[in-house]
């Protein structure tokens, strides 16, 4: 038995009897206790008295990461404050952060959420789970934490950083789940490869929580080759809750939503109509429990698709896809949408270079040139030029036909592209703002 | 065949310094450097004392470096000594990606190729001195 089977294994008809029950808790909780719906429902005629099904969801209107920016910090809570444990905050790049609070309740459900996934990963009791995404208030590190609480695993909060350290603990310890963003993973083993370790040998990891970042299958297959364990995306987002959110299970094939928790919707990013399951759009999610801040039909802005069909594994939680990257991510190349999973899945098809990369965007006379910096395996035959050159044409012509726009490729020196400890820097783009 | 030390380097300021540096800081005594540049980057080929440690040395230093099997030869130090040379590679249908000249330890004129290992024995066979690892390295590699 793993952790909450019962849950994860519920008829589909009680499963969605009880969403229904609990979206329209939640719809007329945050109409009656958060001003900004109240308001919001109201000037889109939405009565969330009035909702009968689940598809009534869709004449609510939109929460959208500015409406969360706007009601910063606390315009969003819909409990008392003493009622509120912990915040979160994702980093405001751009200068003000979006705030999702905490009460006891919610912190148990996302320790629920993510010891799902867990159990999904064969864990257990019996497991030591080394938790090295960042604590703090990005949600990685205390999320995975709860979660490995929840499962009565032992839990060791090592954060991000002092690689050396991880590999020591990674060593000694027993660790055998490793919770972290994939690039991290992929620098451990990198590291300690390069401290001359087997890892597949000196560290006994029988799973990897990776997620907080894209990566495509063939990086997983990597990593699983580098560290002899298998590799879980875990899919979460600290307006909603965190990781936790979504969880794939040992099929390998799609992410369960935790649908008890979480409402999934997946909208043509142009129109915001539904798309059908099994086609790729941008997934809003509503939060079904969470009390110190629920939010309704919340624009994530990732690109996914519900896979359509049951899991073999025989959960009945649907499943959505692998992210395919964000709508903030995608970048326009003269005029042609760019996904950065569509240029790691060419860079995993070239063994002649390492699995760094970052892409470079600059204009120049007025056009748009993206340059794609890689490092070259010092095994590839470097001391002929030809052979160099030929590999840019092969790659150049590769990302042409995934891409159908040129992009160059400059070949640099291991220092050049920045090892990442939290997340990988996939995309510099130094074009002016206006010109993007 | 001898091993020739190669290096990926960007065109950057400085970059060459640092190579030459992180080989000197290793006492590694470099025979000959030849650069093979692109606008980009350039490719430094090097004949030294000690290519294994050299690959070590600075690899661990950040350089993309390995190691790559030339075959290096004396030239006769007179008018059409290379001619000759060359001659009985092309007589043999010895294909040379590249070549590059370097003074050995007696100041004699010799000449690195990158070709097949087909080329010894051509050469070899028209009387020429090929040249072994014991010749250019200072310890048995
Ligand atoms: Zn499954």
């Amino acid at each position: 038995m793993a952790y909450q089977d019962e849950i994860t294994h519920m008829e589909r008809s009680e499963l969605e009897a009880l969403q229904l029950e609990r979206m329209k808790e939640t719809l007329v909780n945050c109409y009656e206790n958060i001003e900004f719906y109240k308001q919001s429902f109201d000037e889109a005629g939405f009565d969330p008295y009035a909702v009968e099904s689940l598809e009534d969801l869709q004449m609510a209107p939109f929460t959208t990461k500015q409406d969360m920016r706007d009601a910063y910090p606390y315009k969003l809570f819909a409990v008392p404050r003493e009622d509120v444990k912990e915040i979160h905050m994702s980093s405001g790049t751009t200068g003000v952060a979006t705030v999702s609070g905490y009460t006891d309740a919610d912190i148990k459900s996302w320790g629920d959420c993510f010891a799902r996934g867990i159990g999904y990963a064969g864990g257990g009791v019996d497991d030591v789970v080394h938790v090295c995404y960042g604590y703090g208030l990005f949600t990685g590190g205390l999320g995975a934490h709860y979660g490995g609480l929840a499962v009565g695993a032992e839990t060791i909060p090592m954060s991000a950083g002092n690689t050396k350290r991880q590999i020591k603990v990674l060593q000694s310890m027993g660790s055998s789940i490793l919770c972290c963003t994939p690039s991290y993973a992929m620098h451990i083993a990198d590291t300690a490869i390069e401290m001359g370790l087997d890892p597949k040998k000196d560290f006994t990891l029988k799973a990897g929580i990776h997620g907080a970042e894209a990566f495509s299958d063939q990086f997983r297959k990597n990593l699983e080759e580098k560290l002899n364990y298998k590799v879980y995306d875990v899919y979460g987002l600290t307006e909603v809750m965190g990781p936790g959110v979504a969880m794939e299970c040992d099929e390998q094939d799609g992410l369960h939503v935790a649908e008890d928790h979480f409402l999934v919707e997946v909208l043509d990013p142009e129109t915001h109509e539904p798309v059908p399951d099994g086609e790729w759009g941008e997934l809003v999610i509503t939060t079904l429990t969470k009390e110190a801040s629920p939010v309704v039909r919340y624009r994530t802005r990732d690109i996914t698709r519900i896979m359509p069909g049951e899991c073999a594994c025989g959960r009945t939680h649907r499943r959505i896809a692998r992210l395919h990257g964000r709508t903030d991510d995608m970048f326009k190349v003269r005029g042609v949408q760019v996904f950065p999973s569509q240029i790691e899945n060419v860079c995993a098809a070239f063994p002649e270079i390492a699995d760094w990369y970052q892409i470079e965007l600059t204009r120049e006379g007025g056009l748009d040139i993206a340059t794609l910096k890689i490092e070259i395996n010092p095994e590839f035959p470097i001391d002929e030029i030809r052979k160099i050159e030929e590999l840019q044409r092969r790659m150049q012509q590769a990302l042409k036909d995934e891409l159908a726009v040129s992009i160059n490729i400059k070949i640099v020196e291991p220092h050049t592209i920045q090892r990442s400890e939290g997340k990988a820097v996939r995309i510099v783009d130094l074009r002016d703002e206006e010109e993007k | 065949m001898i091993d020739q030390l190669t290096v990926f380097l960007e065109n950057t300021k400085g970059r060459l310094t640092s190579l030459c540096r992180a080989l000197g800081d290793v006492n590694i005594q470099m025979h000959s450097l030849a650069l093979a540049d692109t606008t980009d980057y350039g490719i430094a080929r090097i004949i030294c004392d000690d290519p294994k440690g050299a690959v070590a040395a600075i690899s661990e230093a950040g350089f993309t470096a390995n190691l790559t099997k030339v075959v290096a030869v004396e030239v006769p130090d007179v008018p059409g000594g290379l001619a000759d040379v060359l001659d009985a590679l092309d007589g043999a249908d010895v294909n040379i990606e590249y070549s590059y000249c370097f003074a050995d330890a007696d100041n004699g004129a010799t000449v690195a190729f990158k070709v097949d290992q087909s080329a010894i024995a051509a050469l070899e066979g028209a009387g020429f001195k090929v040249l072994h690892p014991e010749d250019l390295y200072k310890t048995a590699q």
